[in-house]
């Protein structure tokens, strides 16, 4: 009986009721016309209770075309900060780049994303990265469809014995099969845009290979 | 606010004309509203009439060739790559396109919007010229009427070929080789031959003040006039004939001519006074021109970069076109391509042991495998190859395989960059499963012939066509003793083999009609690789294990010795033969037409005297099914 205990769609907050509204009258969409939003997500550690994120970079795909004018990188300030993560994504707590808090950052994201399909490379994580920070401000999950790009290159694959069924591949491996600079690796936004070219190179293999349609490419999990 | 993605984009596009011209500021501006569109090959960008879209392109990866219409037939004028910039009709003219626009290969294109651009038009002589310039030499044509008249009024007699080679604009070296005119003539060879090069341009503050040829060294050095530690300005030609860029070949092969050089360097303005942009020699026309194989094998071993041997391939691919065209016999055409093939791929590999930190740390062979391992790889299809090194101790064993792991990484991928795409099975010699010393390369034979399931059949199929490409060639002959000893007299696993080529059958269904794909986008296809290529590839596989025909590889030469070996069998064996060159032409064939790998043939498309053909395939891949079922005793099969 979970559903008691949640807040009344009325009690949210204004942007939530916005971002809510998006989802009501849903247009049926088709795989090369949906729009996606590609995002990746750098956190303070991989501790989904004690972490946050520190940044997100999206950029989405429209009509096939990745849309830099749609490009959002916003940075979140940081109280809790972890020395070993900068390793990985260099963000350092005094750097000076322009930071939102973790509400202003919901909002300005929710904005963004409305009901499109999101997008990343091993989605789970940055999707539940992102529903703690909802948590954390008393609102539901997202409502958007996810789609994880590991699934999708795999699905590309040759389905042989030969390749590991549970082989993991990584955003790197995708770039290098693919083509793609890595010149941006580690930086939100530049590996959202990795994304994105691996997810439009992947997307078009599969609809002209095997017929694939919007709802196939939503059941990989 | 930051924005990395435009940075991004940003970065990429300051290195090409017209956009290196603008300042940071600027860059950014129209990289923030530039889109990103993802194009497979032969995908139309515009046709000729299409209204103007509110965009023009540039190439990010990729390419593109424009065509036109000439004497009603539509012919490529133009190709496009990396950095270039097309499409600008809508910046100049308000009619639809006159061009069509299509991809040559998988391409993603950074879409930049005119509303945008326009400002830097008005506002930046520069860029205004640039683009002027170059719209006008991608639409006017070249080849107009008028032109080839007022030639051909001047007697001048030009081969006007099928692509208008001579029309073309010269392709740069940009890589070009100086020296200062203070350097001794000792010095300047030394580079020279270094970059084996037949020129060297004398420099100063970036223009050119002389140059010498081999040539001049001939005349001036080797006669005793000069000392080789004379200063290189006592011998050079100096002023340099310069000209602008965009000169076509016919008018630097005349220029060439007329002044009795065989080098033309291009400045920034035509003059010796301005920059050297880059130099362009006779040599170059030829490679250019190259459609003769012995050409085109110097131009492999001379080449220095990827870009280049990527070119070149494509030279055979047009090689290949022609020979097919020509009727000529399967077995010649293979050869060569084969041996041009082989001669890329170990100039690449070549390359890429230059390119390490150190030498090999122990001697290695390259091996490839499957198609290209049986020499039967025509068409651009996936790359498949693995590395042999010598046995090194314990110790130091992940050490070395680092090592070749990272060199198979460099040459996998410039590979790729050429035209032989990743193996979507990651049978590649980066991959650490099949880069092995030769003491694991045999225990991994051993393994598979030992204990063979459904995995260990495909790999088998795959590896046990392996060929020696680059390196120490014992390690491969000392792997093929082995593959024979395991082999010989295994029955267990030669019949696992054997049922394992069985399970395509026969492409003659029930009704002697073509077996065709049910479902998916081949619907109503013939499937040539899996019905027909395959079978008859794993017989000549099997039969050659069986019957110990050691160093053959390739699938007809096999049937050929066994027959030579059975003349009771040998007809049989002589249409096996037969079958197998005569469907890799067929694929071939289609792969061509269709700018394909030629796997899938629709029926509907197929000439009476094609089916008549492939029928006569098909008997072959039927017998040999049969002979084999017979032989290993697997009765339960077809």
């Amino acid at each position: 009986m979970k559903w008691l205990f949640n807040k009344n769609e009325n009690s949210y907050p204004d942007y939530w009721t916005r971002y809510n509204a998006c989802f009501l009258d849903a247009k049926p969409i088709d795989i090369n016309t949906a729009t996606y939003v590609v995002l990746d997500t750098e956190t303070t550690g991989f501790n989904y209770d004690k972490d946050k994120i520190l940044c997100i970079g999206a950029v989405k795909i429209i009509d096939g075309s990745i849309d830099i004018s749609t490009a959002f990188e916003i940075y979140i300030k940081q109280d809790y900060f972890d020395e070993d993560s900068v390793k990985i994504h260099g963000i350092i707590k005094n750097e000076r780049i322009e930071t939102v808090s973790e509400e202003e950052a919901v909002v300005m994201f929710l904005e963004y994303i409305e009901d499109a399909i999101l997008v990343a490379h091993h989605a789970f994580y940055d999707i539940t990265m992102i529903n703690k920070a909802l948590q954390r401000l008393e609102l539901p999950k997202l409502k958007n469809s996810v789609v994880d790009t590991m699934f999708i290159y795999k699905a590309t694959r040759t389905n042989s014995t030969t390749i590991d069924a549970k082989k993991k591949y990584t955003l790197d491996e995708l770039a290098e099969n693919y083509d793609i600079d890595l010149s941006d690796r580690h930086n939100a936004a530049g590996d959202a845009l990795i994304t994105a070219l691996a997810f439009i190179k992947a997307v078009s293999f599969l609809v002209k290979n095997k017929n694939y349609t919007l709802k196939e490419l939503l059941t990989h999990k | 606010m930051k924005n990395t993605i435009a940075d991004r984009v940003a970065d990429f596009i300051k290195n090409f004309p017209p956009f290196d011209l603008l300042d940071k500021e600027q860059l950014l501006d129209i990289s923030k509203e530039v889109k990103i569109k993802y194009l497979d090959k032969e995908n139309v960008i515009y046709n000729i009439n299409d209204p103007l879209h509110d965009q023009f392109y540039m190439i990010y990866k990729g390419a593109v060739k424009l065509k036109k219409y000439i004497n009603e037939k539509l012919e490529t004028i133009d190709q496009f790559d990396e950095g270039d910039v097309f499409g600008l009709r809508p910046l100049f003219a308000k009619e639809n396109y006159a061009i069509n626009a299509v991809t040559e290969e998988e391409t993603i294109l950074y879409c930049i919007p005119i509303e945008m651009f326009n400002p830097f038009i008005d506002h930046n002589k520069k860029v205004r010229q640039y683009l002027i310039e170059s719209f006008a030499s991608n639409t006017e044509n070249p080849f107009s009427n008028e032109f080839q008249k007022k030639l051909l009024d001047d007697d001048v007699k030009l081969d006007f070929t099928k692509d208008m080679f001579e029309m073309q604009p010269v392709r740069l070296i940009k890589n070009v080789i100086t020296t200062k005119q203070s350097s001794s003539i000792k010095d300047a060879a030394k580079l020279m031959s270094a970059n084996n090069v037949g020129s060297i341009i004398i420099e100063e503050k970036g223009c050119p003040i002389g140059i010498i040829t081999d040539k001049d060294l001939r005349v001036h050095v080797a006669t005793g006039n000069f000392a080789i530690t004379d200063d290189v300005s006592k011998i050079m030609n100096s002023p340099v004939k310069c000209y602008k860029k965009n000169i076509t070949i016919a008018q630097a092969q005349i220029t060439m001519m007329k002044h009795k050089i065989n080098q033309i360097v291009v400045t920034k303005d035509g003059t010796p006074d301005t920059k050297i942009l880059g130099v362009f020699s006779e040599h170059d026309i030829i490679v250019m021109k190259g459609t003769n194989p012995s050409v085109l094998m110097k131009a492999i071993k001379r080449s220095n970069s990827t870009k280049e041997l990527k070119r070149i391939r494509e030279k055979i691919m047009m090689l290949l076109e022609g020979y097919i065209q020509q009727n000529i016999p399967l077995t010649h055409i293979n050869n060569i391509i084969f041996e041009l093939n082989d001669a890329t791929i170990k100039r690449v590999i070549e390359r890429c042991v230059e390119k390490m930190d150190q030498a090999p740390p122990v001697k290695f062979a390259w091996m490839s495998i499957g198609s290209q391992g049986r020499k039967e790889q025509l068409l651009h299809t996936d790359q498949d190859n693995a590395i042999v090194f010598e046995n090194t101790d314990d110790d130091h064993l992940e050490e070395v395989r680092t090592y070749f792991l990272t060199l198979a990484k460099k040459v996998n991928k410039r590979l790729k960059t050429i035209g032989f795409e990743f193996c979507p099975s990651e049978m590649m010699a980066k991959n650490p499963k099949y880069c092995l010393s030769i003491d694991e390369w045999e225990n991994q034979f051993s393994a598979w012939s030992r204990e063979t399931e459904e995995e260990e059949l495909l790999l088998c199929s795959i590896f046990f066509d392996f060929n020696f490409t680059y390196g120490e060639q014992s390690l491969i002959t000392q792997l093929t003793d082995h593959v024979t000893e395991i082999t010989k007299g295994n029955l267990i696993f030669q019949s696992k083999l054997g049922a394992c080529s069985l399970r395509n059958p026969s492409p003659l269904g029930f009704f002697r009609q073509f077996l065709v794909e049910q479902d998916g986008e081949h619907k109503d296809h013939f499937d040539l690789k899996k019905r027909a290529i395959m079978p008859v590839t794993d017989a000549g596989r099997l039969l050659a294990i069986h019957y110990q025909i050691i160093n053959i590889n390739n699938t007809a030469e096999r049937f050929e010795k066994l027959a030579e070996l059975m003349p009771e069998d040998e007809e049989l064996y002589y249409s096996c033969a037969y079958a197998s060159k005569a469907l890799l032409k067929f694929r071939t064939k289609h792969g061509l037409r269709h700018h394909n790998s030629g796997r899938f043939i629709a029926l509907a498309e197929l000439s009476k005297e094609e089916k008549m053909k492939l029928k006569r395939c098909f008997k072959a891949v039927a017998k040999v099914q049969e002979l084999i079922k017979l032989k290993f005793n697997l009765k339960n099969f077809i």
